[in-house]
């Protein structure tokens, strides 16, 4: 699904991975944790193309395409989806209607037939619900005065309706309350399937015990400097990062 | 390459995209070249006018011939040669007029479809009347019938300075006097046509009046008049929209529109212009300088402007309202995008007579490529509008880094009873918001376009609904090509 190989990434000419080499295949879900100030969202900004975010040397293939060399509006019609750690705000654009153009901008660049307000707002419904999003939420601007839970829930809203095949969920368990962190993860593992794989950055085990992932890297100054199955989650939240990053470094 | 850059390039990008750049080639019956009491008395006299007409047309004439151009405003331009200019062009199929659509030139009515104005059936089953300009002779009324039913006159103004004397002698120049300013000075003495609207006692106009303008005619000014007077406690809401071909010579155009609302009457007057803006070398475009003006004569009288400005190289325009009468209301509803070079320097003024009057101000302005984009407006509280109220909210939008944007506001208040609120902020599009639009699968363009009609939602909603969807689409194209 992923292969990101000897990545290197600077940002206004500051290098910030170095090195990094990581591979997801298909149906996986992968966690990534480490230092604030790692490279985590950095590694996903660059995954969904942001711009000023410079590729000096390495590559990333996605379903043996190059998925530098595309525009990040066409990875999000090929399938790939951010969950963003901190979601933007965009004044007077409702919801609803921001779901509905980014839906059929990816449904127009797959060539397929756009859906009309009503049929968009049919598979936004249920989704809705489940992830406790009320109808108001919807009809409001974009994450305008949405509380930080909010906002996560909404992208996970996002992930669901856009079913992607990579999805990389950035912190997205940071700022839930505990019954929210439960409502999406379980939106999460609902859509665990054997197309679809999963990048989950986080800094907490709790979430890892409902998401379960198939390996856990830890990414610290720009590369990964460990990695292991669920079980180093938890050793991480014993032990903290500062000996593997010692061992590392 | 930098968001910020990709967006003024893909804004630089514009103007080859103006959709609406076509010419149609109907042989035009010309005034004179220049201006002169003779060419004041062609059009006249080319309008079957009477005398006091003619006279009206000529003092102001005169008067002009003493005046000075204003140099006020933010705009820049080079001197206007009005002697060297044409002031009168029709179509020469103007003098049998046609009776229906089917008498209508069919070039014309191709030209309509270019632009898509519905004068054909979706129109009408819309529900719409349209008194289409073209250049300067009405060539179509449409739902006569329905109008004259309730009374409502809906006709152009030459033809009601020949039906409806008393109406239009009375009100015409009542709320902008011919001696109000330079542009509508000239209008008063070469206007050619435009739309006369007058709405009796108690009748709520059964349908929006709409009118679509139109340039056409090479180096003709376009001189357009409107007047509209709503009767004690009747309503109507009136929509103006035009389009121009593309052209390289800049053309002048003075409009007038004059608004009466008598004791309880309201009057909603709504424009979309998207006139040829020149093209990204800021070569050719309208300048558009017009006069429009309320009057809430009577007590508990409204006036409400919206306006959605995108088109031409200069725009100098501020519809104002006169809140004459007591607990009367004005309202003023914009949308002002300018992109490349084109210069936009708009507003409004709320002049408070009345005691309790109320006026709102929603100001939006977008600045994009090297544009200049300038909010004048003036809040005036007179010493017998005891607790007269305002609320002005001028929000700016920047795009790119070499436009601007430019907040003027004026407040006289003569009256310590009076509430004024002034709301302003500047913002830009931020880079993360069109990264959060991009990566969900929003095209750049698609996603300022979103970002910038959600910026002016809020006046948007003030519009009829299906002229409100046409506007949404404009606010689009006009910003096409705004980022990378
Ligand atoms: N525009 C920039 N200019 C310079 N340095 C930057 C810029 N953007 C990010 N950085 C730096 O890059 C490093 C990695 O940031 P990143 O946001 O990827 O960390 P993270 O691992 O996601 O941290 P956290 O756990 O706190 O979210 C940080 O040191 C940050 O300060
Ligand atoms: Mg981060």
């Amino acid at each position: 699904m992923l292969d990101i190989k000897d990545l290197h990434v600077a940002v206004e000419g500051k290098e910030i991975l170095k090195g990094l080499s990581l591979h997801v295949g298909e149906g996986e879900v992968h966690a990534i944790m480490g230092p604030n100030g790692s490279g985590k969202s950095t590694l996903s900004y660059v995954l969904a193309g942001r711009d000023g975010y410079d590729i000096t040397s390495g590559s990333i293939i996605y379903k043996g395409e190059d998925l530098t060399a595309m525009p990040p509006e066409a990875r999000a019609a090929r399938g790939v989806f951010l969950a963003l750690q901190y979601p933007v705000e965009i004044p007077g654009v409702t919801t609803v209607n921001f779901l509905k153009a980014a839906l059929n901008a990816q449904r127009r660049a797959r060539s397929e037939s756009e859906l009309d307000a009503m049929a968009v707002l049919r598979l936004v419904r249920d989704k809705a619900r489940s992830l406790n999003i009320s109808e108001d939420m919807l009809r409001r601007a974009l994450n305008v005065g949405f509380s930080g839970g909010e906002k996560k829930r909404l992208e996970v809203l996002q992930m669901a309706l856009f079913e992607p095949s990579l999805a990389i969920l950035d912190e997205t368990d940071s700022g839930l309350d505990i019954d929210a962190l439960k409502l999406v993860a379980e939106g999460v593992n609902h859509l665990r399937a054997p197309s679809r794989s999963m990048l989950v950055i986080t800094h907490y085990q709790r979430l890892l015990t409902y998401i379960v992932p198939d390996r856990v890297h830890v990414l610290a100054r720009g590369r990964i400097v460990a990695e292991g199955g669920k079980e180093l989650a938890l050793e991480l939240e014993a032990k903290g990062y500062g000996h593997i990053v010692k061992d590392a470094a | 390459m930098s968001a910020i850059e990709q967006t003024r390039t893909q804004v630089e990008a514009l103007g080859e995209k103006y959709k609406y750049g076509f010419v149609t080639d109907i042989e035009m019956e010309r005034a004179p070249r220049g201006l002169s009491e003779e060419t004041v008395a062609f059009i006249s006299g080319k309008k079957g006018e009477p005398e006091w007409m003619l006279e009206w047309r000529l003092s102001a004439y005169r008067r002009w011939r003493q005046m000075q151009e204003p140099e006020w405003a933010r705009v820049k331009y080079p001197k206007i040669d009005y002697e060297n200019a044409y002031y009168y062009a029709a179509p020469k199929s103007s003098n049998d007029k046609p009776q229906s659509l089917e008498d209508v030139d069919p070039k014309l009515l191709e030209t309509y479809n270019k632009l898509g104005i519905p004068l054909s059936e979706q129109k009408l089953l819309a529900g719409v009347a349209v008194d289409a300009v073209f250049d300067s002779v009405s060539v179509a009324t449409t739902f006569k019938e329905t109008l004259n039913k309730a009374g409502v006159i809906f006709c152009p103004i030459s033809e009601a300075i020949r039906e409806h004397p008393d109406l239009v002698r009375k009100y015409l120049g009542s709320v902008v006097p011919v001696t109000d300013n330079f542009f509508a000075t000239l209008n008063s003495a070469v206007f050619s046509d435009g739309s006369f609207v007058y709405v009796p006692k108690g009748v709520r106009c059964p349908m929006e009046l709409s009118t679509y303008f139109r340039i056409n005619a090479s180096e003709t000014g376009q001189f357009e008049r409107t007047l509209i007077i709503a009767d004690e406690g009747s309503y109507v809401s009136y929509l103006e929209g035009c389009t121009a071909p593309k052209r390289d010579e800049n053309q002048l155009h003075a409009a007038v529109v004059e608004l009466v609302a008598l004791e309880g009457a309201e009057i909603k007057y709504s424009t979309v212009q998207n006139w040829y803006p020149g093209d990204e070398n800021g070569l050719g475009g309208i300048y558009n300088f017009v006069t429009k003006r309320g009057d809430c004569r009577g007590n508990d009288s409204k006036i409400s402007w919206t306006q959605v400005e995108t088109g031409s190289a200069i725009t100098w325009k501020y519809p104002s309202c006169i809140l004459r009468g007591d607990n009367s209301v004005g309202e003023f509803y914009s949308i002002a995008i300018a992109n490349h070079f084109q210069q936009a320097d708009t507003g409004t003024k709320m002049i408070h007579l009345g005691r309790n009057t109320r006026s709102r101000i929603i100001s939006k302005g977008i600045s994009a490529g090297k544009a200049q984009n300038t909010y004048r407006g003036l809040v005036a509280v007179h010493p017998r509008a005891d607790r007269a109220r305002n609320f002005t909210q001028c929000d700016s939008l920047l795009i790119g880094k070499e436009c601007g944007a430019h907040t003027v506001p004026y407040i006289e208040s003569r009256n310590r009873t009076a509430r004024i609120e002034h709301e302003a902020t500047t913002s830009k599009i931020a880079e993360e918001q069109l990264f959060y639009c991009t990566s969900r699968g929003i095209p750049p363009e698609e996603a300022v376009a979103l970002i910038v009609n959600g910026f002016c939602r809020e006046v948007l909603q003030q519009l009829p609904m299906e002229f409100a969807v046409e506007a949404q689409k404009l606010v689009g194209i006009s910003l096409e090509g705004s980022v990378g």
